[in-house]
C-alpha cells in the first residue's frame, strides 16, 4: 500500500504486517510450567487472605496458588471457576493491581506481589486447552430463565442457573455473543479468539440456548419474556455513548471509541483497518487508554490523551497510564474539548486549559490547538432504552444486593445496574450472585 | 470424582487424611474447626493419667530450618503431652465425637508402664465414644525421661506389654504410635503386634537439635541461656518416615498390617506417596500448624485428582501397591543401563551439572568455551547427581541403553537379561546362576 506513520488523513497499513502482528500480541505471556512453579513457591498461603476480599469473585487465591505448587493446575482451576466462571478472561484483563494484586502481602512489604492474574490464566488455560469442563448440571428444575444480553454479567448467570438446572435462553442483541469481552477489551489483553473460545467451552455445561440478534425493545421485549419464562435477568451493559459538547463534533474523523475498539476486535486482518496519523482521545478511563494505545500499535505517528482534570483523578490506573507512556501515547492533563476544525473532516482539535474551583470544573480561556484527523471520544458509556417501569437510580438500573430490580421476576447486573465498578470481574460477580437469588426464589 | 472415603481398621472417615496428635488437636476447639475445615480424623493430643497434669516450658518451645524464601522445611519441638485435666479432654471429646459421627477420633494416650495406670484410663477413654487409641511410644523429650514415651517405644518387650494390657482393658482398635529413634524400625512394630497391635503409626518426632545460637553458645530454642533436644518433624523427616514405614511394609513378619503413616506430609502428593508404600491413612502434624487447617482442601483436591487420573475408584486400590517394587540394593538389576542427556533446548547454561560432575563425581561432563555443556557417555556412570542439581525440570534426564547397544563407558554390550550382585563375578559370595 505503501502508507507509513506520516502519512496524512486516516489510512490503513501504517505498519508492515509483521510489525503490526508483534504489536498485538499477548500484553502478558503465558507462563511455562516452570515459570509457573517458581511464581506459586512465592504465596505465602495467607490465613483470610487480603488478595481474596480484594477479588470481586472471593476467588480462593491461597488454595489455588497452592494448587498449582504441588502440581495440579486443572485443581487450581476448577477452584478458580467454582467462584469465576470467566476466570480465564478476568485472568487477561483484570486490573489486578488495583484489586488482588494490590494487596498482597508481598506487594505490601516489597512491591512486588505474587502474579496472581498471570498464575489464574495459567491454570484457566492447562484446564481450557485440555478441552475440560469441570461442572455438571443437577437434575432439571423444570424452570426456564431468560437472559437479555451475552456480555460477562449474561453469561456468568446463564451457566450458574444451568448448573443449578434451569434452562436458560440468552437473548442477545449483537450477532455474537460476548458482550465487551468480544467487542471491548483491548486486542492484546485476549488474542487469538479467546472471547470466543471461552464462550464455546462455557456453553459445554449444556441448557443454555443462545439467540442471537434478539434486542430487547426490538424482536423483544420484556412482557413478553415475562410470559415465556419464570424469571429475567437484564444484563445488556452500557450501550449509548456521552456527547462531547464542542464545536464541530459532527465532523468527519470524530468517532467513539468504544466504535473503534468494536471494530478492532472484529478485523482479522489488521493491516485494513485505517487510523490516523494524529490520533487525539478525549477521555482519562481505561476505553481511553485501549483507544489510544491500539491507536499507537497500529501506528499513528502522534497520539495523544487530553483529559479534563489532573492526573491524581484519572480513572485509568498507574499501570495503565504507564502502558500508554511506554507505548509513545501523550497524556495530557487539565484540558477540555472545545471544538474541532476542520473543512468538513477534522483538521485540529481545540483544547482549553481548566482548573478545579472547588464548586467545579472551569476553563480557564487560554487554548492550545493540536493537530487532529482523527478524534476518539471516550468519556463514558451510558445506559441505552430500559423496559417501561423499572426503577432507575442515577443512570443505572436499580437493583439490590442480590440483583432484584424494581419489577418483580426480574434482575439484573453488570454495567446497567447500579453498585459495584463497570469491570469484567464485578460483573460476573453480580450475574453469579443473581443467578443464586434467582435459583432460591424459583425452586425455595 | 474418585472416593476417597477411607476405613482404616473399620473406622470409616470421609478422607484417609488426619490430623497427628499434637497441637492441632489439643482441645474441642481446634478440633471442631479442623472438622469443618474437611479433616477425616483426628488423633487427640496425648493424654495422661489423672492428677495435676504436666507443665510445660514458658518460652520458646520450637525452632526450624528453612529453605529459600523462609519456607519452613523442619521444625523442632520440646512441648511435652496435654497440659490440661483429663476430665476436661474426656468431656470434649464425647462432645465432639457425638457431633462429628463421621470423622475418626482417636484418642493419644501414655501413662506410666505400669498395668494399674492402663487399667484406670481405659475404660474412661472407651467411654467417650472415640473410635479407637493411639499409644504413645513415641515422645522423644520431657516423658522419656520420666519412663514413658520414647522409653517404652525403643524396648520392644514394654512395646508388647502394654498393648497387651490395653487389648485386655479396651475393645475397640489399638493403634501403637513408633519412635523412630532407634536403629531397626520393624522390631518396634513386630512387638506391637505381638501384643495383638491392630495397627501401627509412625513417626514420632526424631531427636535433634535444630540450630546454635551463635551469641549465647546455646541450642536453639533457648530457654534462660540453655536449651535439650527436641522431636524434629516437618517435610524434612519424610524420607525417612517413608523407609521406615516401607521397611514394616515389606517386612515379612509385619506385611499387610495395617500402618498409619505420619512424617512430613505437607501435600496431597507426599500422603499419596505414603499410601503407596503401604499406609492405610496418613496423619498430619507440621504442615498444618505451619499454614493452617486449610491446607486439607489442597490434599483433598490433589488426591482426587490423581486418583481420577490414575482411574483409582477408591484408596484401597492403590494402597500398598509399590511394596512389591521395594527391594534390597543386591536385587537391583546391573544391566540396567543409562545415561544422563542433556536437552540443549531447555538448558539455561548455568553450568551447575558441570561442577558437581567435575567436582564430586566423574568428570563425564564437557565444557565448551560458549558453554555448551555435554555428557561424555564414556565417562558417565548415570549417578543422577547433575538431574538432581539442574534448576530446570527434565533438562536432564536419563536415558536407558538398549540391550545390544555398547556401554561406551565399559565397552561392554548391555545385555538383556536381569543379573544382580548376588550373581557378579566380583562378588565373592557369589553363586553361579544355574
Ligand atoms: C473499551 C473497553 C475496555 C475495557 N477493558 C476492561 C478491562 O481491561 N478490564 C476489565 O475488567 N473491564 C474492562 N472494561 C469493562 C468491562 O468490559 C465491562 O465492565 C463488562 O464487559 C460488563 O459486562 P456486562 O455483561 O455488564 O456488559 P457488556 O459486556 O457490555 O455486555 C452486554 C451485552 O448485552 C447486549 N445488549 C445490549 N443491549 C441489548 C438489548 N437491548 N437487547 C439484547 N442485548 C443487548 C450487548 O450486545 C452485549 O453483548 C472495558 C470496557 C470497555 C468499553
Ligand atoms: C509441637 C508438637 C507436639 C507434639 N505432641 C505430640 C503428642 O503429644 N503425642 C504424639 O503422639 N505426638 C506428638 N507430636 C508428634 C506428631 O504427632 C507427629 O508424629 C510428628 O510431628 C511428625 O509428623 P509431621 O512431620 O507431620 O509433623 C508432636 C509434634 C509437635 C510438632
Ligand atoms: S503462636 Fe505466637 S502468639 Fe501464639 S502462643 Fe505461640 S508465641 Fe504466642
Amino acid at each position: 500500500m505503501g502508507n507509513s506513520q506520516t502519512t496524512p488523513g486516516i489510512v490503513a497499513g501504517r505498519l508492515p504486517a509483521d510489525r503490526i502482528q508483534e504489536n498485538f500480541d499477548d500484553l502478558h505471556p503465558a507462563y511455562a510450567p516452570h515459570e509457573a512453579a517458581v511464581a506459586a513457591d512465592r504465596c505465602y498461603f495467607c490465613h483470610d487472605a487480603p488478595c481474596m476480599t480484594a477479588c470481586p469473585t472471593s476467588i480462593d487465591i491461597p488454595l489455588f496458588i497452592r494448587q498449582i505448587a504441588t502440581g495440579t493446575p486443572e485443581a487450581a482451576a476448577k477452584t478458580i471457576l467454582d467462584q469465576n466462571i470467566l476466570g480465564g478472561m478476568c485472568a487477561r484483563v483484570c486490573p489486578t493491581e488495583t484489586l488482588c494484586e494490590e494487596v498482597c502481602v508481598r506487594e505490601v512489604a516489597e512491591g512486588k506481589p505474587v502474579e496472581i492474574g498471570r498464575l489464574q490464566r495459567y491454570a484457566t488455560d492447562t484446564l481450557m486447552d485440555a478441552g475440560k469442563h469441570p461442572f455438571t448440571r443437577a437434575a432439571p428444575t423444570g424452570k426456564s430463565v431468560a437472559v437479555v444480553g451475552a456480555g460477562p454479567a449474561g453469561l456468568s448467570c446463564a451457566h450458574r442457573l444451568a448448573m443449578l438446572g434451569h434452562d436458560v435462553v440468552i437473548y442477545e442483541a449483537r450477532p455474537k455473543a460476548g458482550g465487551l469481552n468480544e467487542f471491548g477489551i483491548a486486542a492484546y489483553k485476549a488474542p487469538n479468539g479467546f472471547a470466543t473460545a471461552e464462550v464455546d467451552w462455557l456453553m459445554q455445561i449444556g441448557g443454555i440456548t443462545l439467540k442471537e440478534g434478539q434486542a430487547l425493545g426490538d424482536q423483544i421485549t420484556l412482557p413478553g419474556l415475562k410470559d415465556s419464562h419464570d424469571a429475567v435477568f437484564l444484563s445488556i451493559g452500557l450501550s449509548g455513548v456521552n456527547a462531547l459538547r464542542a464545536e464541530g463534533e459532527d465532523r468527519e474523523g470524530v468517532e467513539d471509541a468504544v466504535s473503534f475498539i468494536a471494530e478492532l476486535r472484529q478485523t482479522s486482518d489488521l493491516t485494513t483497518l485505517p487510523v490516523g496519523r494524529n490520533v487525539v482521545v478525549i477521555g482519562g478511563g481505561m476505553t481511553a487508554v485501549d483507544a489510544a494505545v491500539q491507536s499507537k500499535l497500529l501506528g499513528a505517528e502522534n497520539v495523544t490523551i487530553a483529559y479534563r482534570r489532573g492526573q491524581e483523578a484519572m480513572p485509568a490506573s498507574k499501570y495503565e497510564q504507564d502502558l500508554a507512556a511506554q507505548n509513545g501515547v501523550r497524556l495530557m492533563f487539565n484540558v477540555q474539548p472545545v471544538a474541532v476544525h476542520g473543512n468538513g473532516r477534522a483538521v485540529e482539535i481545540e483544547l482549553e486549559y481548566t482548573t478545579d474551583t472547588g464548586s467545579g470544573l472551569t476553563g480557564t480561556g487560554e487554548t492550545v490547538r493540536l493537530a487532529a484527523d482523527q478524534v476518539f471520544k471516550a468519556i463514558g458509556q451510558t445506559l441505552g432504552d430500559t423496559p417501561e417501569g423499572i426503577t432507575l437510580e442515577g443512570r443505572k438500573i436499580a437493583v439490590n444486593d442480590t440483583g432484584r430490580t424494581s419489577l418483580d421476576g426480574v434482575w439484573a447486573g453488570g454495567d446497567c445496574a447500579s453498585g459495584g465498578d463497570d469491570l469484567t470481574v464485578t460483573a460476573v460477580a453480580e450475574g453469579r450472585d443473581a443467578a443464586m437469588d434467582i435459583h432460591a426464589t424459583l425452586v425455595g | 470424582m474418585a472416593d476417597l472415603t477411607t476405613e482404616f481398621l473399620g473406622i470409616k472417615s470421609p478422607n484417609p487424611f488426619w490430623l497427628a496428635s499434637a497441637p492441632p488437636t489439643d482441645k474441642e476447639y481446634n478440633v471442631r474447626r479442623a472438622f469443618e475445615a474437611g479433616w477425616g480424623g483426628v488423633v487427640w493430643k496425648t493424654l495422661g493419667s489423672e492428677g495435676p497434669p504436666v507443665v510445660n516450658v514458658n518460652g520458646p518451645r520450637y525452632g526450624a530450618i528453612y529453605g529459600a524464601d523462609r519456607r519452613l522445611l523442619g521444625l523442632n519441638n520440646i512441648e511435652l503431652i496435654t497440659d490440661r485435666p483429663l476430665q476436661t479432654n474426656l468431656d470434649e471429646i464425647t462432645r465432639v465425637k457425638k457431633d462429628y459421627p463421621d470423622r475418626a477420633i482417636i484418642v493419644s494416650i501414655m501413662v506410666p508402664c505400669e498395668e494399674e495406670a492402663w487399667k484406670d484410663i481405659l475404660p474412661r477413654v472407651e467411654a467417650t465414644g472415640a473410635d479407637g487409641i493411639e499409644l504413645n511410644f513415641g515422645c522423644p523429650h520431657g516423658m522419656a525421661e520420666r519412663g514413658m514415651g520414647s522409653a517404652v517405644g525403643q524396648v520392644p518387650e514394654y512395646i508388647t506389654m502394654v498393648t497387651e494390657w490395653c487389648k485386655k482393658y479396651y475393645s475397640k482398635p489399638v493403634i501403637v504410635k513408633l519412635t523412630p529413634n532407634i536403629t531397626d524400625i520393624r522390631k518396634p512394630a513386630q512387638a506391637a503386634f505381638k501384643g495383638n497391635a491392630d495397627a501401627v503409626s509412625l513417626i514420632n518426632t526424631i531427636n535433634s537439635i535444630t540450630s546454635v545460637d551463635l551469641d549465647l553458645l546455646a541450642p536453639q530454642p533457648t530457654i534462660d541461656g540453655k536449651g535439650t533436644h527436641g522431636g524434629y518433624c516437618g517435610p524434612a523427616v519424610k524420607p525417612i518416615a517413608l523407609n521406615m514405614v516401607a521397611e514394616i511394609a515389606r517386612d515379612p513378619e509385619t506385611h499387610g498390617k495395617p500402618i498409619s503413616a505420619i512424617g512430613g506430609i505437607t501435600t496431597w502428593r507426599d500422603a499419596a506417596e505414603f499410601m503407596v508404600m503401604g499406609a492405610g491413612n496418613v496423619q498430619v502434624c507440621t504442615a498444618a500448624m505451619t499454614y493452617g487447617f486449610k491446607i486439607v482442601q489442597e490434599m483433598i483436591s490433589g488426591l482426587s485428582q490423581w486418583m481420577d487420573e490414575k482411574g483409582y475408584a477408591s484408596t484401597s486400590e492403590f494402597i500398598g501397591q509399590g511394596v512389591p517394587n521395594v527391594t534390597d540394593w543386591q536385587y537391583l538389576n546391573l544391566n540396567y543401563i543409562t545415561k544422563a542427556r542433556i536437552d540443549q533446548d531447555a538448558c539455561i547454561k548455568c553450568g551447575r551439572c558441570y561442577a558437581a560432575c567435575e567436582d564430586t563425581s566423574h568428570q563425564a561432563i564437557s565444557m565448551s568455551a560458549d558453554r555448551v555443556f555435554e555428557v561424555q557417555d564414556d565417562e558417565c556412570v548415570a549417578c543422577n547427581l547433575c538431574v538432581d542439581v539442574c534448576p530446570v525440570e527434565n533438562c536432564i534426564t536419563m536415558i536407558e541403553l538398549q540391550p545390544g547397544e555398547i556401554d561406551k563407558r565399559t565397552q561392554k554390550v548391555v545385555e538383556p537379561e536381569y543379573a544382580n550382585w548376588t550373581t557378579h563375578p566380583n562378588n565373592p559370595a557369589a553363586q553361579a546362576a544355574e
